[in-house]
This record gives C-alpha cells, structure tokens and sequence, in this order.
C-alpha cells in the first residue's frame, strides 16, 4: 500500500500521504509549463521573455495580448477544470459510483436548457443579443439553470434520505429530459442564435476575461476550502448509512452539504465556460489511479482537472489554427475513449 | 442502567414492527437478544443505536434522550456494528480500523498518537495485526467479520451494538468472535447487546437473554430462566429439549422436530 507520513505538532496530527503530495506537486509543475505554453502560443507566437515583459510592461506591445487575451483565458480554463474535477470527485464518492458526474446532478443540462433558452427565445436573428445578456446574463443564466436542475434532480431522488444509485438513476433521466427540451429549443431558434448557443452548450473558453476569471476565482476561493474541510465526512460517507451513522456521522446533513457543494462548484463552472464535457468524469479517476487512492482525492484530483482542461484548451486552440475549436470538442474526444474504457474496466 | 428503551414504537414508514417496548440494559452485562426471524430484535438493536428513530417513546443513553446528544457524543460512548455493513472498494484492513477513530479526530487533529495506539491494539485484539496491510476484499468471511469488529473496538467505546456478528461464519471463528465478546466483558468491562441466532451460543455467551416475538418481549432474564422448553415452544414454535451442556452448564436446545408429520400413516396412504 501507499506510503504515510506522520504529522504531529502539539495541537495539530495529520497523516500525509507520499504519494498524493507528489502527484500534487508534478500536477501543479506540469500545469504551471502548460501555462506558459498557452500565453506563448498562438497567432502571435511569442517567447517567454515577450511574455514576462507583456505581463509586467504596459506599454509593450505585447501587453494587450498576455494580459486581456491570453492569461484571463488560460486562468479561466485552470479555475473552471478544477472546479469540475473537484464537484465530481464529490460527486464520485457520494454515489460510490466512478462513472457519476455533475452531469448526473442535473447541472449541467439544467444550465444548458436556460442558456438556450434565453439566448433563443430573446435573441435577436443578426446575433444582436444585448451586451448585457452576453456578458452578464447568460453566465447568471447557467448559474440559475445549473441550481434549478440540481433542485429536482435532489427533489426526485429524495426517499426518507438518499441514496446514491437512486440519485444516479433520477439524474440520468432528469437530464436526459432537460437534454431533449434542449434540442426542441434549438430546433425552434433562429439560426444565428443556435449557432451562437452551439458553441456555449459544447464548452468552450473563446474570448473569456477577466470579467469571467474574477467572480469564478472568488467563488473558488469559498468553495475549495469548504470542499477540502468536508474531506473526512465525505471519507465516512463512502460507506452504508449505518455505519456512517455509528461512527458519529449526521448521515442526510453531511451529504446535503457535500452534494451543494458539489452543485456549486459545477455550476460555477458552467456559468463561466458552458458544460465542458468528461472534465469532473475523467479527472478524479486518473487522481484516483495516480495516487494509488482507494477513492478519489479532492485536492489531486481539482490539480488534474485544471492540466486536463488547460492541456486541452492549447489543443483547441492550436489545432486547427487559425479556427478555435470550442474545448468542450477536444475533452469530449479525449474523455470518450476514456469512458468506454472505464465501463469496459468496470464490466470485468 | 446505560441504555433504556421506554415505550418505544419503531418501523418503518407505516410498517410498524415493534410497539410499546420497554428494555433496560445494565452496565456491564452481556445482553443477546434471541427471536425468529421478523421479531423485530434488529430493529430494536438499530433503535437503540440510534441508527433507526423510534416513531413513539424513547431511547435513554446515561438517563438522557439519545437523540438529544450530538451523534457524534454517542459515537464516542457506544459503537455500533450494523447487520452487513457495507464498506467501500478497495479498502485494506488498516484503512478500515482507522475509521473508528473518526468520532475523536477533527479536521486538524486527524492521526494523533491516541488514534495509532487505538487502531493497534484493535488490531491485536482481532488478531488481525499481520493481515492489516491486506485489502477487505481478499479476507475470509470470517476475518472480514473480525475486521469490522475491529473498527468497532477502535472506536473506544464501553458500550457495543452487534448485530448478528456471527453470520456468515463457520462454527469455530462463531466461537472466536464470541470469546473475544467475552474477553471485551470480562476484561475491558465493556457493556455488550448482540442480536444472535443460535442459542446454544447465546445462552453460553449472554449473561442476560431477550426474546422476542412479533415485536414484543416475552421473556428476559439469565439463560437458564429464559431458554425452557415453554418458551421455545411459544417463541420459535420450536418443541425441543432443554439439557445442560456438557461444557459450560448453560441450557442446550435440542430440537425435536416433528416426527409424526413425516411419518404419519394418514399422509402416507393420501400420496399414494
């Protein structure tokens, strides 16, 4: 088994597993060279040194590039890949499930059937939709489609407490529905409208900035924590009710908590990049193997997810230069493969 | 007095099972609760272990409501083993034994020197200590069995819930889990209530017998009060003999059957 170190002071002791830390390590060193790559690369190839004077010199010419193109984005995509990956490492736990998602929760349909919604039924057939509803409003729109599905899938699911195949079950249909109304609103829509809310329900990280980092990070910077505090009644929940019970565990409030965080942290993620695909499936599965964990370990796994999300966002962007491919496109082709391989693993 | 049920009325949903039923455990007994299936014994022992919330009446732990103290107050006073509990994949052993400590860490307190001792000597009790790096999934019935109850003496706590702790075992690691039973009584002084099927063991390992039936105690008492041929016959519906056994001086039930069914003349000549 894996390796534990001891970590005692006076008032604190924690037992720090080898393994998990340098997986950490490796993914933050490996998501920082994926970074930098990002600001390097692109219509304007650029190198380090144009990059670094970029981000620090405002009159350079480079400044406009590094600093309200390329970094919102890349920062974007890291914010956005962590927090998916953290919601389903949760999400993977409480369902004793590892091919569950946000996507099961109702999330990501439900913000996909009100960003749909809202850009068909109120756009404009040249693609004028007010800038308002462009730069606020569809990310507050996700963020309440994202809470409302979530409401009803958590609704449907709940029987004298829940339990986790019921929930996935539930979601699967839940958003199975949302998915469909999806589809009819997009047969409805103007064609400019649909095009536009095609790139937003795939997933994608086109011209985000800053007004896109900055209210994702702070959200972060609330949820992460309390995510992370939950690490030990999320360790608990993993086993029946009873026992979780016995061991001094408020079985429905610890995982009601657990689960909205959970939908938070997805929906945020929504609201700021549209349904990025197999993010929150794939990451705390690899986090999972990496680690050698019995289960998915949050904070490695919200590491992964922030390389797997920037690694394939260099791709969409890089690609087919000089078309960018939303990034949703490239996890969905890299996380497919990856999903019939884990249902093919799970069958044996 | 550590652990009462007053009045309670537990089931589930409109299903009631158990209705009105008073018990009182001592400190420091061993109490096993016998009774055929669907008596409602495992529901009481969850009601008990505050894992089921009785619908009336109430539960008292050291003379206070027991879902007035903060569950995790109770984990720290009485441990509970649930009737086939579940535990994730990919668990070892160790892994499994540290859980118990849950109740006594905190987010910053998470592997004190307390929590290693703990899980050790539990490990020694169950006799586990070499398998503690194996994964639960490669262990015996009888060793995952002994693993659970493990966790639960990890737990430190001088009050223990075992439901069924012996099915799925063979006769003799029956009797290992028993003698530790046994051992955590007499040694630790712990208080012990155990749901078991088999009498024999139960009226050589309980110093108190419950029976039950359709919800209701019929009888409680020391082996030797409870387990007489009156009772199995209106409990189990059971006619049997009641002998000393030849060990331990506990009563021994040896069923009777029922010969003069398949043996009756009157059946004989029907199926021919």
């Amino acid at each position: 088994m894996t390796t534990t170190l001891p970590l005692r002071t006076r008032v604190l002791s924690w037992r720090v597993r080898v393994r998990a830390v340098v997986v950490a390590l490796i993914g933050v060193v490996l998501l920082g060279l994926l970074m930098a790559l990002n600001m390097r690369i692109g219509d304007i190839q650029m190198s380090l040194a144009d990059v670094i004077s970029g981000a620090i010199d405002v009159n350079s010419p480079a400044h406009f590039v590094v600093m309200e193109l390329r970094l919102p984005r890349a920062l974007t995509g890291a914010l956005v890949g962590a927090a998916l990956a953290l919601s389903g490492a949760i999400i993977q736990s409480i369902a004793r499930n590892p091919l569950a998602s946000p996507e099961i929760l109702g999330v990501t349909t439900g913000a996909s059937v009100t960003v749909v919604a809202g850009v068909v039924l109120t756009g404009t057939a040249n693609g004028g939709t007010s800038g308002l509803l462009t730069s606020l409003g569809i990310p507050a729109l996700a963020l309440l489609g994202g809470l409302a599905g979530a409401a009803i899938v958590y609704g449907l699911a709940w029987r004298r407490g829940l339990d986790g195949y019921r929930l996935v079950l539930v979601g699967i249909g839940v958003s199975a529905v949302f998915t469909n109304i999806k589809f009819w609103l997009l047969t409805v829509g103007d064609v400019n409208d649909t095009g536009r809310a095609m790139v937003w329900i795939s997933g994608s990280l086109n011209s985000r900035g800053w007004e896109h980092v900055v209210p994702t990070a702070l959200a972060l910077a609330v949820l992460v924590p309390l995510a992370l505090l939950g690490t030990r009644s999320l360790d608990a929940l993993r086993f029946g009710d009873d026992t979780v019970t016995a061991l001094g565990v408020r079985v429905n409030p610890a995982r009601a908590l657990m689960i909205l965080a959970a939908v938070l942290l997805a929906a945020v993620a929504t609201a700021a990049a549209g349904p990025i695909a197999f993010v929150a499936l794939a990451s705390p599965q690899i986090a999972l193997r990496l680690a050698r964990s019995a289960h998915p370990p949050l904070l490695c796994s919200a590491i992964i997810g922030a390389v797997l999300t920037t690694a394939a966002d260099l791709i969409a962007r890089t690609a087919f230069s000089p078309i960018e491919l939303p990034v949703g496109i490239v996890t969905a082709v890299l996380g497919a493969p990856y999903l019939i391989h884990l249902i093919w693993r799970s069958r044996k | 007095m550590r652990l009462q049920a007053a009045g309670v009325k537990l089931g589930y949903g409109d299903n009631v099972i158990v209705d009105g039923l008073d018990l009182t455990i001592e400190a420091g007994t061993v109490t096993t609760i016998i009774g055929p299936n669907g008596c409602g014994k495992s529901t009481l022992l969850r009601a008990l272990g505050r894992l089921l919330k009785p619908q009336g009446g109430e539960v008292l732990l050291d003379g206070k409501r027991i879902d007035r103290i903060p569950t995790r107050e109770v984990a720290k006073i009485l441990g509970v083993l649930p009737q086939a509990p579940v535990a994730p994949e990919g668990l070892t052993v160790a892994d499994l034994v540290c859980r118990g400590r849950h109740p006594h860490q905190t987010w910053y307190r998470q592997w004190s020197s307390d929590d290693e001792g703990a899980v050790a000597e539990a490990l020694a009790m169950t006799g586990l200590a070499d398998l503690a790096e194996r994964p639960l999934d490669e262990l015996s019935g009888g060793q995952r069995q002994r693993a659970w109850i493990s966790m639960a003496l990890a737990q430190g706590t001088d009050l223990l819930l075992l439901d069924e702790p012996t099915t799925f075992l063979d006769l003799a690691h029956q009797v290992e889990v028993l003698e530790l039973v046994r051992h955590l009584h007499q040694e630790a002084g712990r208080t012990v209530v155990m749901v078991l099927h088999d009498l024999n063991l139960a009226a050589r390992y309980a110093d108190r017998l419950v029976a039950m039936r359709g919800g209701r105690v019929i009888a409680a008492g020391t082996p030797h009060e409870v387990l007489t041929e009156e009772l199995l016959r209106e409990v189990f519906e059971l006619d049997a003999k009641v002998i000393a056994d030849p060990v331990a001086g506990t009563p021994l039930v040896v069923p009777i059957g029922r010969p003069h069914h398949t043996h009756s003349p009157a059946s004989a000549s029907e199926i021919s």
